[in-house]
């Protein structure tokens, strides 16, 4: 049974729609053409909130949907908790 | 496809509910019309906190939302009471074009109990005329629908915008109208609703909004970190507004977006997508769509937001099953079975059209249950 849910390839997060235990080895879909990924979740990461399934480098775009949702400043990889800590808005900058 | 059932109103627009509205021109007027409203069963009075000293665009505004509210289809005749006579004829006025009863009172001279006295006899005479009237057959392209989410989530993005764009394609397939806004929410994929106008002068129109809308918020020298997303959008899991604006596009479906309006303009380019330039705060933002003449609206929600409108129906779509389970009361269309993949977005799609449908014909929904009727007025700036 799956435990996220992805948008389509090529984005770099999912979001679980389940709560995943840290160490978790958990199973996403990709909901553009039904297949699937494993990772192993490296924290806790609440339903409705995102976790990496790709490396991003240090200030790289972070991509959901296809398309950037704003990038971030020190990188993640595979299986990190992604959310405020650790990306941020392009936009709004005044 | 049920049949559907609306009342056809003196303009030939179908409306789905049939109210008599007190409608207050100011805020001092508010205390008579809910007066009128207690006296007179099956009346609604629709206090608000402004409508003095207002001017220029603010005081457009003001008239526009006004005489939209009254000239909806889902209301059937209206009272008007303001403080002085010229302002509340012209609001009177101009929902008197759509033919449908309406009759103006000013308290100034008369005072609020002589104002209450004869207001109410007409109220009487109006109510009992609309509860006469009776539904008959329409069809979906006779409605106009408005979309807005709110407290949104990841869920939001991923299934309950996603369920709602289905039914949006479908209307707009049959020839019904269907307003979008929430200007300051596109922010991050702005560029993918320019792309989606039918023409390049509406590209334009639409663009100039949005970087008007954007410039305004700059301009008071501040970002808007702490309020977009917001606290609830955050806890929900959604991380900067290009993440929340990409959720909420999903709503808007595929279909070209054949008009750009100003708040509480009317759409008048025939059936099909419009979008409207409006705040992102639910209760101003649904004030604004019924105001143009939107007669049933779709809210989708992740963490929960709990909006009504006293003449227009919401209904709530939610995927989150959290949210489902501890406010059941306020969700009309469950579909985190898309999460769980119990059920695929087509299904969803149909549930949430059978649902419309049953609203149409007279069911309330849970904000109207719950008697959920925040009607709020924009205000573009302070008054004189």
């Amino acid at each position: 049974m799956h435990k996220f849910l992805i948008h389509m390839r090529g984005d770099h997060v999912g979001v679980a729609t389940s709560d995943i235990k840290a160490g978790e080895k958990v199973i996403g879909v990709f909901m553009d053409d039904e297949s699937t990924i494993e990772v192993t979740a490296k924290s806790d990461i609440p339903l409705g909130h995102k976790i990496a399934i790709a490396d991003v480098e240090k200030n790289g775009r972070v991509l959901k949907y296809g398309l950037p949702i704003g990038y971030a400043p020190e990188g993640f990889t595979v299986g990190d908790y992604v959310h405020t800590h650790n990306i941020r808005t392009s936009r709004w900058e005044v | 496809m049920r049949q559907l059932y609306g009342y056809r109103r003196e303009n030939g627009k179908v409306g789905i509910r049939n109210h008599v509205i007190i409608l207050p021109v100011d805020d001092i007027s508010n205390a008579a019309c809910e007066a009128v409203a207690k006296n007179i069963q099956g009346t609604l009075a629709l206090p608000h906190a402004y409508g003095r000293l207002q001017y220029g665009k603010d005081l457009d505004l003001h008239f526009r939302t006004m005489i939209g509210t009254g000239a909806n289809p889902n209301v059937a005749a209206a009272i008007v009471i303001g403080i002085e006579p010229n302002w509340t004829k012209i609001v009177a006025d101009g929902i008197a074009k759509t033919g449908k009863p309406v009759a103006w009172f000013s308290i100034e001279g008369h005072g609020d109990l002589e104002t209450i006295r004869r207001a109410s006899m007409k109220a009487k005479e109006f109510v009992q005329w609309a509860t006469e009237l009776q539904r008959e057959p329409i069809e979906l392209k006779d409605l106009v629908v408005s979309i807005k989410c709110g407290e949104s989530d990841t869920t939001t993005g991923l299934a309950s915008c996603p369920t709602v764009a289905q039914a949006v394609d479908r209307l707009v397939d049959a020839g019904a109208t269907v307003i979008f806004g929430e200007t300051s929410e596109l922010t991050g994929g702005e560029h993918l609703i320019a792309d989606r106008c039918a023409t390049p002068e509406l590209r334009a129109k639409f663009m100039a909004l949005y970087d008007d809308y954007i410039a305004e918020i700059k301009s008071s020298g501040v970002d808007l970190l702490g309020s977009q997303p917001t606290q609830g959008n955050i806890a929900g899991g959604l991380s900067t507004i290009e993440e929340k604006a990409l959720g909420n596009i999903q709503k808007t479906g595929t279909k070209p977006i054949i008009g750009v309006l100003e708040s509480a303009e009317e759409p008048k380019n025939g059936p099909g997508l419009y979008f409207m330039d409006t705040s992102s705060a639910a209760a101003e933002c649904i004030t604004l769509m019924a105001a143009a003449g939107a007669v049933v609206h779709f809210f989708p929600t992740g963490q929960g937001n709990i909006i009504g409108n006293p003449i227009e129906p919401v209904i709530k779509v939610s995927a989150n099953p959290k949210t489902v389970a501890t406010m059941s009361e306020h969700i009309d269309v469950d579909c985190s079975g898309l999460l769980s993949r119990e059920i695929n977005l087509k299904q969803a799609g149909d549930q949430l059209m059978d649902y419309l449908c049953r609203v149409v014909n007279g069911r309330f929904t849970a904000a109207e249950a719950l008697g959920h009727r925040e009607f709020v007025m924009t205000k573009l700036y302070r008054s004189a």
